[in-house]
């Protein structure tokens, strides 16, 4: 039996009426980072969105065995509670063992802030709190949305280590940033307006 | 079990904010205080006519929570979280409906003795009924109102166009409370609502992405 992958074929999105991107291919195997690249608007994000099943392709077909978390530009945790509560509430839905949560928080060097409201935390921060939560989540794919953003060089270092660990262990990574992200060998996709494969 | 968890999370989050949960409440009183000033101090035209301001109230206050429903959760990017992880919208509608009501309802429960006696309403029985069978009616109304009215400017105020004309049948029933056919026609409207609303809000979540 062959090894599951990651497979997209002829994908093409659509985006209040204008085409972003068609004819994008890829496929990705356990273990494999894919950084996706390209200008202001050629369709990452979208991209991003549609692999994780948040908007419908247009035309193409995804196939993707691999159980899927995924960190968009908007952190989707509530200013209020706790951060140990806000990753304990999608730990909740996850099905993610509290030893998984607490991996998760010390490799994205976490455990100082777990008291605090989410709300006073800085943008970097936030953003590490999200990486927290796909890694605590346990999913195989990890899509993760300019994951530097915000990231100061010591958190880009924790970003690159734990993508390491994941891959190691099984797990796949696509990843949208304009700057390197320090993975080691990453496959790339760079989307224009004539779309791309990998 | 998902579907707790969801509802223990929104219970939660609203617990926060007492504040945000007394507004309502204040604004059902309120309204309530007002229509002696409005329609003249005669006990007995008040009393008559006080289970009729009292729903009107109580519709009125079930409109103001409309814009921190739904809307926050679509633009912080919950929403994507819970389709990424392949649980349904219309497990968390439901969810979000279940703490909303109980938001909703027992505050203005507590409050309507209150609201009562500013109207010298004679018996409290058959409107508390009432009230506590059609709450559910006006939670998922104003649920279905949020989804369909996500992401579009000034979406409260067009909620309220889509809401009132959906409650009449709720107002009607609710306010006729002292007779037993009344009651039951009120469970039958706010049985369907709730038990539409899921699917209604979660297609409308769907098709605005």
């Amino acid at each position: 039996m062959p090894a599951p992958v990651l497979a997209v074929a002829d994908l093409a999105a659509v985006r209040g009426g204008r085409e972003v991107f068609a004819g994008v291919g890829l496929k990705l195997a356990p273990g494999e980072a894919l950084q996706v690249e390209g200008p202001n608007g050629a369709g990452k994000s979208t991209l991003l969105r549609v692999l994780a099943g948040v908007l419908r392709a247009a035309h193409g077909t995804i196939d993707n065995p691999f159980t899927t978390a995924f960190a968009g530009h908007d952190i989707a945790l509530k200013p209020g509670p706790s951060l140990a509560d806000e990753l304990g509430h999608w730990a909740r839905l996850d099905g993610a063992t509290p030893a998984g949560v607490a991996a998760a928080v010390a490799a994205f060097a976490l455990a100082p802030l777990l008291e605090l409201p989410v709300g006073i935390l800085s943008a970097g921060q936030r953003r590490r709190a999200a990486l927290a939560r796909v890694a605590a989540s346990g999913a195989q794919l990890w899509l993760l949305d300019e994951p530097d953003a915000g990231l100061d060089a010591a958190s880009r270092d924790l970003l690159a280590a734990a993508v390491a660990r994941h891959r190691t262990a099984g797990g796949l990574v696509v990843a949208v940033s304009h700057t390197a992200l320090g993975f080691d060998g990453p496959r790339l996709l760079r989307l224009n307006a004539g779309g791309g494969s990998a | 079990m998902i579907f707790v968890a969801l509802v223990r999370r929104d219970l939660a989050l609203a617990l926060r904010r007492p504040g945000t949960l007394a507004l309502p409440v204040m604004f059902f009183v309120l309204v309530a205080a007002i229509f002696p000033f409005a329609v003249g101090p005669d006990a007995r035209l008040l009393a008559r006519i006080a289970p009729g301001i009292l729903w009107v109230s109580a519709l009125l206050a079930s409109l103001l929570p409309v814009e921190t429903l739904v809307a926050p959760d679509a633009a912080d990017g919950t929403l994507d979280q819970i389709v990424v992880r392949g649980i349904a919208l219309e497990t968390w509608v439901a969810a979000r409906l279940v703490a909303h009501w109980l938001g909703f309802t027992v505050p203005l429960l507590v409050a309507l003795p209150v609201a009562a006696v500013l109207l010298g309403l004679p018996g409290l029985g058959p409107l508390a009924a009432g009230l506590a069978l059609g709450a559910p009616a006006l939670a998922a109304l104003a649920l279905l109102a949020a989804s369909v009215t996500v992401g579009v400017r000034g979406g409260g105020a067009l909620a309220g166009l889509v809401v009132v004309p959906l409650a009449l049948p709720v107002l009607i029933f609710g306010v006729g409370a002292d007779d037993v056919g009344a009651l039951k026609l009120l469970a039958a409207s706010s049985l369907v609502l709730v038990a539409m609303t899921p699917f209604a809000a979660a297609a409308a979540l769907r098709g605005g992405e």
